[in-house]
């Protein structure tokens, strides 16, 4: 290729690297400022960190605190169960045939087609009805349902776990359940992660259930915590140091997750959309 | 029979799941759809529940917030869908021409974005558009521009600028994927040919990724369909964006501002039926394309 072509294809991805790059960027660095060097977009003056640090576990009696533990609950714990049982179903669909068991994979396909918004009011009157509106389990159940996942599953089931193991485990005479949980279920380890990964990324998301179930501020994950403190910054400016630093803690937990096991959300990114 | 069982239990867990918290959850959607609560006389005595069949469905159809919120959303797809596939598959094919450098590096700082949860995304950007905090419109107003990303023209692009920021390199890495499983002997037959490197790559490559087109096309689609937490976080600071500014946030604002179950009700049955009519459409239209 010629060095213009060279140099336009090195210039347009460094172009768009920075554009993702530097609202990051950003974040980091205000985190370190205080409100008048924010308002004055003092890049370097105003440092203030140790302080904000200080602010956003003490705003509000310490409030923050609990939406992070809470979010770690919902999504640390929701991930791990939503991965086992969905990774289940997909080996299941791959190792087993019964009647209609296309026709049933169709409907968990078309599952990931309904949007939140649609199911939100019906599950609020339905834990109204049961009297698990703003508590811990109405945000946490809804959560473990991931049907994207138990299509992943089948492929993970497909492509990891030969059926001549299956076969050989019969013939020793192990049941089918101690097969899949001594001799399966350690061939998906991988998969199993990239469950994981996806669905803790999608509860840490969660913004829409929360707002609709919880009342009680104690009982918030961090998005829905800062959706209102920043209600609150347009109105008291002194939150916006604390929001923003509340930010990039929330970021935290993801950009490690995904630096440390980066090869397994590629694998089921991929699996997921070549096919 | 035991195989039988087996795969019953293991089954299980996830179609407990999926009747309780998907197929009651549809099924009661559509139900709350046909009835409303009526007060007695006067307003006095114990509300009922009565059917009202589709006087709903009337009631949400002729709201013209209603359909402001379609037309809103369905110009965000128009904007936000062909950027979001064209600036992907660009990237991906930029990666792939075998001139990138810093590969793996340049694709985590593209993919960074995704790691971040859609409301701080949001958030970020929310404060890179507000004039005094953000950085971006002093540099503007420096050159002697004044820029304001949350006014009447602007809100919509500004909120498809954080959606594309989050998800590019998420599609990007999908997209490149399916680029390294284009067979070697295919680009090499086609450099003999004669082929330069654009003409090889919007010529050969792109439409050998077809498929993983489509995928990330009608899952974008989907997500975009159900537009919220963005415009729900801007409306905090800009009167340009209207409680019911999405069609998602006009059933927010039915069913938990205004209580009004079956207008909530019918709105979700409308939306739900409009994304499973157009993403059949787009499957259908890209099928008969190929074949």
């Amino acid at each position: 290729m010629t060095l213009l072509g060279r140099t336009t294809v090195n210039v347009v991805i460094g172009v768009s690297v920075l554009y993702t790059l530097l609202p990051v960027m950003w974040l980091l660095l205000a985190a370190t400022k205080n409100v008048d060097a924010l308002f004055n977009s003092d890049l370097f003056g105003g440092f203030s960190l140790v302080e904000n640090v200080r602010n956003l576990f003490e705003m509000d009696k310490g409030l923050y605190g609990r939406w992070y533990l809470n979010s770690l609950l919902y999504a640390v714990i929701g991930a791990g169960v939503s991965a086992f049982i969905s990774i289940a179903a997909g080996y299941a669909f791959d190792k087993y045939s019964f009647r209609h068991k296309e026709k049933l994979f169709g409907l968990v396909l078309a599952a990931v087609m309904v949007p939140q918004t649609v199911l939100a009011l019906p599950l609020y009157l339905m834990a109204s009805e049961a009297g698990l509106v703003n508590t811990f389990w109405a945000v946490f159940i809804p959560a473990l349902f991931n049907p994207f996942g138990v299509y992943l599953g089948r492929i993970f089931a497909q492509g990891y776990v030969p059926d001549e193991v299956l076969e050989a485990a019969r013939i020793d005479g192990a049941g089918d359940l101690a097969t899949y949980f001594k001799v399966a279920f350690r061939m998906l380890g991988p998969g199993m992660v990239t469950l994981f990964l996806f669905q803790l990324t999608t509860i840490w998301n969660n913004f829409f259930l929360p707002m609709v179930m919880l009342s009680d501020q104690k009982l918030y994950p961090v998005s829905l915590g800062l959706y209102q403190w920043n209600s609150s910054a347009t109105v008291s400016p002194e939150y916006y140091p604390v929001v923003i630093m509340g930010s990039l803690f929330a970021v935290l937990p993801l950009i490690l997750a995904f630096m440390f096991l980066q090869r397994f959300w590629k694998a089921g990114m991929t699996s997921g959309a070549v096919k | 029979m035991k195989g039988k069982l087996a795969c019953a239990v293991l089954m299980a867990p996830f179609f407990l799941l999926l009747v309780t918290v998907f197929l009651i959850p549809t099924g009661t959607a559509m139900w709350l759809s046909f009835f409303a609560a009526d007060q007695p006389g006067l307003g006095f005595g114990p509300e009922s529940t009565v059917f009202v069949g589709l006087r709903s469905y009337g009631a949400v159809l002729s709201d013209p917030t209603f359909l402001n919120s379609m037309f809103t959303v369905v110009l965000y797809c128009l904007l936000y869908i062909p950027l979001m596939v064209a600036g992907a598959l660009t990237l991906a094919l930029l990666l792939d021409s075998g001139v990138a450098k810093l590969r793996g590096w340049m694709q985590m700082g593209l993919y960074l974005p995704h790691a971040v949860p859609g409301i701080i995304a949001a958030l970020i950007w929310l404060y890179l558009y507000t004039p005094g905090l953000s950085p971006i419109i002093d540099l503007f107003a420096k050159a002697d521009v004044r820029i304001s990303f949350l006014g009447i023209d602007t809100v919509l692009p500004s909120i498809v600028n954080i959606a594309l920021w989050s998800n590019l390199g998420y599609n990007m890495v999908i997209f490149y994927a399916a680029l390294q499983a284009v067979p070697r002997e295919v680009l090499e037959a086609s450099v003999v040919d004669g082929a330069g490197p654009v003409k090889q790559a919007l010529r050969i490559k792109a439409p050998l990724v077809r498929g993983a087109i489509v995928t990330v096309g009608i899952f974008t689609l989907i997500w975009a369909l159900q537009l919220f937490t963005e415009p729900m976080l801007l409306s905090q600071s800009t009167p340009m964006i209207s409680a019911r500014f999405s069609p998602s946030m006009y059933i927010f604002d039915a069913a938990f501002t205004r209580n009004n179950y079956g207008l909530a009700a019918a709105a979700s049955v409308i939306l739900l039926a409009f994304t499973v009519a157009l993403s059949y459409g787009v499957t259908r239209w890209t099928n008969r394309k190929a074949g």
